[in-house]
């Protein structure tokens, strides 16, 4: 870690671990979860956060001199909107089956609070260096938790990853079903993912007991 | 009439904004911890949604669908501004809510009182712009349709917050695992809320499908309405070719 302090690095470990953007901020949950039924569509969903939150914090970081306070969150709306403008663009043109499936979570990363929140809690006030490595940071932490739920969903719900079947064939009755294994439907339909989600906040908050909220 | 009630009640319980497609999660958390603001924000949710759908529907028409500009001109036809939605969407959302803000306070400072912290916040509610967004997937028909989605949405959405406010003021009572206690908790709870809402799905239509089923069949109408604009646009060339030859 030449390259970076401690205190940079810092930015990018914290949100991965015990200030992690969804189980412990409680941001960016509203067009995460629908997404996850596949592991494919929670990785490029993941990759698009990460482009549009790395490139938008630097760019607000770049401008927060010159923006009048009072019309700040339309000027960070309008720089959302303009990076997920692009990421929509390109993936409805370089693979349009997966824009599909996604289809209006795109749209929704623009109004995704974790975007808005380290848009206001980090970009604004520190330089474009810093800012780039925040907003790097909390997208991994984010896409942490997306790539481990669409993991167990898929894996559980429909025996395959990736579109991939790795637990043997559920027709041919191969693999893992040959001995009378059966695909969980369950974890394919939405609330599943909820469930996941509470699972995972229940497993980080046994290991680090200082998480625990007062009741 | 018929087809205003089905879209009303799929739209509270079947295709509901925070059990079926998790739209404004973040402050659905945030702001479930008691029920009076809880009240507060749902009845902002409802109103915004009720003027910025059928608002955004119309740019929809009139600006934004690929040959929506025909109104200027017939050499306007071929304009498709449908990748600049996001954009207008959100702009029309940002400044409605300023509006609104602005209006309340001046007309009712009684309301104000009550919505005034939430109204800001409404501006970056994921339910709000996903509200607009599906009005579009969707592609409702009307604007009469637009504004029956938007504010049964919106009630759909104030039902949810309602009634996990009202779980969460009373399973402080309970005695929850330490690490659950809190987000973890209102996770599982919301989940199994939505495995219940699941049951909703067969009450209009008699069919069971599961929402993945629901989101393909808006994916292969959207196709099929391509194919048909394409039909179109062809019979109209046609027929603009003929008026020629005339």
């Amino acid at each position: 870690m030449a390259l970076l302090s401690k205190k940079d690095a810092n930015l990018i470990k914290d949100p991965l671990g015990d200030n992690n953007p969804i189980t412990i901020q409680v941001l960016g949950i509203c067009s995460a979860l629908a997404i996850t039924a596949e592991l494919k569509a929670s990785v490029v969903m993941a990759i698009s956060v990460l482009f549009v939150m790395g490139v938008g914090n630097v760019v607000i970081s770049l401008i927060r001199n010159i923006i009048p306070s009072k019309i700040r969150i339309i000027v960070q709306l309008v720089v959302v909107a303009a990076l997920v403008i692009i990421v929509d663009q390109v993936l409805k043109a370089f693979a349009y089956d997966l824009s599909k499936t996604l289809s209006v979570f795109i749209g929704l990363i623009i109004t995704n609070c974790i975007i808005m929140g380290r848009f206001e809690a980090f970009a604004l006030g520190n330089g474009p260096r810093r800012a780039f490595l925040d907003g790097i940071g909390n997208a991994l932490g984010y896409g942490v938790i997306l790539v481990i739920v669409g993991f167990f969903r898929e894996l559980l719900g429909s025996g395959t990853l990736f579109g991939i079947k790795v637990l043997g064939d559920p027709i041919a009755k191969t693999g893992l079903y040959a001995i009378g294994y059966e695909n969980n439907g369950f974890m394919i339909i939405p609330p599943a993912a909820l469930i996941v989600v509470g699972i995972i906040i229940w497993v980080q908050r046994s290991r680090n007991r200082a998480l625990i909220e007062e009741a | 009439m018929l087809e205003h009630l089905e879209l009303f009640f799929r739209s509270i319980f079947i295709d509901n904004m925070v059990f079926a497609v998790f739209l404004g999660m973040c402050s659905y958390l945030a702001v479930s911890k008691r029920v009076t603001t809880a009240v507060g924000l749902g009845a902002a949710v409802i109103f915004v949604l009720g003027v910025t759908v059928p608002l955004n529907w119309l740019l929809d028409k009139y600006l934004l669908q690929d040959g929506a500009l025909v109104w200027l001109g017939p050499e306007y036809a071929d304009y498709d501004l449908s990748f600049l939605s996001f954009i207008l969407f959100i702009a029309t959302i940002a400044t409605m809510v300023q509006l609104v803000e602005i209006v309340v306070e001046k007309f009712s400072p009684s309301l104000y009182n009550s919505l005034g912290i939430f109204l800001p916040l409404i501006a970056v509610n994921c339910a709000i712009l996903g509200g607009s967004l599906f009005m579009q997937a969707r592609e409702i028909p009307n604007i009469g349709l637009a504004l029956n989605y938007g504010i049964s949405s919106g009630i759909g959405w104030f039902l949810a917050i309602l009634a996990i406010a009202a779980i969460r003021e009373k399973i402080r009572y309970s005695n929850v695992p330490a690490p659950l206690r809190g987000l973890g908790i209102t996770f599982i709870i919301t989940g199994l809320m939505g495995i219940g809402f699941q049951s909703f799905g067969g009450m209009l239509t008699g069919d069971n499908d599961p929402p993945e089923e629901i989101q393909n069949t808006t994916v292969e109408t959207k196709e099929e309405k391509e194919l048909k604009k394409e039909i179109e646009a062809k019979k109209e060339t046609i027929s603009y070719n003929e008026a020629i030859n005339k």
